[in-house]
């Protein structure tokens, strides 16, 4: 039998409070009527009502939801691919995982620059393909790495008793592997999706005129300071993210915490 | 029994491979080659990359033309060294810091009851999932001049006038830690939560007192998860931009930003290639540690 005494609650209490207090500050201060975020003038909905208006943020999210959306999809067609390709023994196959690797931990800035020097190289015109294209790279792997950990609690029988049966190799894969490892490719996408949301620091270097995702927007505004309008933009983002956990959890058996767990770590 | 390999599975490992080989190997090689360039007036701002068309002689030029005169450059400025030592420097201290809050925080999730702990887990993974930039924007909120924290602190009477905190070394920490929790924390609870019960039962049998047992035994059967979550914690802190640059000031300057100055405000690419090639060799013997233990779990 587990104990779990004051010290293990008073810690995890803790810890909570000092993941979810900033956030918190950040909702309640986007409903202030005020615009001084220090001054209580009663509950409003007036910054939202001032987002409806920002067309340039309007665009921005627009531009980063179809980045996402593309992005994550390559991502996981690829990325369950290359967690086949993991199961598989094949010749480069180190140098093949250290590819699939390095970019979870590389700083973001090298991996940019780097993506950034390329396009150039090739003289291909920066804006929202290259956006997409770089955030298929970086996120591929992270699909690759939770759907990896799926294949290798599955059980390989069920693949091998299909082949034997003389079912050919692509219908193994989509009635067999496919729907086995379905959980794992959902989760897989959901954190391509919500990576290629997150990311500043890739976009702002693969970008050009035109192709300004939400991140960018919000960075170029922080930087001037706490903006009302920007508490009631984060506070949506906040809104869609936990939204779509909760839908997420719900969904699928194994919560959306166990498969990220099993990938990340 | 080796069976003739399929399309499919041929398929499998060719197009991801090519995939990355495209837009993870091939820009690397081209930072390397910029950053042994000089800088041009012309613009692309470096000399050109390959120009293969001039076939043998091509090849002879383009060695001829590469030099080290970035890299000098990176070691007479104080500047880059200054900012190396100060981005190693962050990562190690909000590690460290990220260990000693983190484990307790890994620890009671691993102890927590078991109805509880999908869900206090789920808790710990949610902020992670909400964008990084929102939380370190919240972070702006809270540590403003008339921000949350200075009238906490005056209305408890600790400080007598407000502090400020943008724009210093303790917000860059602030951040990080913040940012970086979940991926310390679940590294540290897979490893706690696999961790065999009977083993500290044995500990306490034997007349091991609670703080000894956590010390002789807990933390080094958790050693694998901390190593993992330090790693996992380190490497990216080394080249982070966003946290110090909204957090911090000019005197915080990390790698991160150099490069990024280097590259967006000098325009100095093969600089900025140079300083990103040594912050690479920097990080590559981390990296290799980190992928050797991947491929050990995926082994096991």
């Amino acid at each position: 039998m587990k104990r779990f005494g004051t010290i293990n609650f008073t810690a995890l209490a803790l810890g909570l409070a000092f993941l979810y207090l900033p956030i918190a500050i950040l909702i309640v201060n986007s409903f202030n009527d005020s615009r001084l975020v220090t001054v209580w003038a009663g509950a409003s909905l007036r910054w939202y009502r001032a987002l409806l208006n920002d067309s340039a943020m309007l665009d921005a999210a627009s531009v980063s939801l179809r980045v996402a959306f593309l992005s994550a999809s390559a991502a996981t067609v690829l990325g369950t691919l290359a967690a086949l390709a993991l199961t598989q023994r094949f010749r480069g196959k180190l140098a093949f995982s250290g590819m699939i690797y390095a970019p979870l931990v590389m700083p973001e800035v090298i991996t940019g620059l780097s993506l950034l020097l390329l396009f150039v190289a090739v003289e291909i015109d920066r804006g929202f393909w290259t956006i997409v294209i770089a955030h298929t790279t970086l996120t591929l792997c992270f699909v690759a790495v939770v759907v990896q950990s799926r294949l290798v609690t599955f059980d390989r029988s069920l693949q091998e008793a299909a082949m034997d049966l003389g079912c050919p190799p692509l219908r193994t894969f989509l009635t067999v592997t496919l729907p086995l490892i379905w959980p794992a490719v959902a989760s897989g996408w959901m954190l391509a999706f919500a990576l290629s949301l997150d990311d500043l620091v890739i976009a702002s270097f693969v970008t050009g005129p035109g192709a300004t995702t939400l991140p960018l927007r919000i960075y170029s505004e922080v930087r001037l300071g706490v903006k009302p309008e920007i508490n009631a933009v984060c506070t949506i983002m906040i809104a869609v993210v936990a939204l779509g956990l909760v839908a997420a959890s719900l969904l699928t058996k194994r919560s959306a915490a166990g498969v990220q767990l099993g990938g990340r770590v | 029994m080796e069976r003739q390999r399929d399309w499919v599975t041929r398929a499998a490992i060719l197009v991801p491979y090519a995939w990355l080989i495209a837009f993870f190997l091939l820009p690397f090689l081209i930072v390397l080659k910029i950053s042994f360039s000089q800088t041009t007036i012309a613009q692309p701002p470096y000399t050109p990359l390959l120009d293969l068309s001039a076939g043998w002689e091509g090849l002879k030029d383009f060695f001829a033309a590469l030099s080290a005169e970035n890299y000098k450059t990176l070691f007479s400025d104080s500047l880059y060294a200054w900012s190396y030592l100060k981005s190693l420097q962050v990562a190690t201290i909000s590690t460290v810091i990220l260990l000693l809050i983190g484990y307790p925080v890994a620890y009671a999730l691993a102890r927590a009851p078991r109805r509880w702990q999908g869900v206090l887990v789920l808790m710990v993974v949610l902020p992670f999932w909400t964008s990084f930039l929102i939380r370190v924007y919240a972070w702006i909120n809270v540590l403003q001049h008339d921000g949350l924290l200075n009238r906490a602190l005056l209305a408890l009477r600790i400080i007598d006038a407000p502090v400020t905190w943008l724009a210093t070394d303790t917000a860059v920490y602030l951040g990080i830690v913040y940012s970086y929790f979940p991926f310390m924390v679940l590294p540290l609870f897979a490893a706690l939560e696999r961790m065999d019960d009977t083993l500290l039962e044995a500990a306490a049998d034997l007349g091991s007192p609670p703080w000894r047992t956590f010390f002789q035994v807990t933390v080094p059967l958790s050693l694998p998860g901390i190593a993992a979550g330090s790693l996992l914690c380190f490497i990216p802190i080394v080249g982070e931009f966003v946290i110090p640059d909204l957090l911090g000031s000019s005197s915080t300057a990390m790698i991160g930003q150099t490069l990024w100055l280097e590259f967006f405000g000098n325009r100095d690419w093969p600089v900025a290639s140079a300083l990103a090639v040594v912050l690479l060799c920097i990080l590559v013997p981390p990296i290799l540690i980190y992928r050797q233990r991947e491929a050990r779990q995926m082994e096991g």
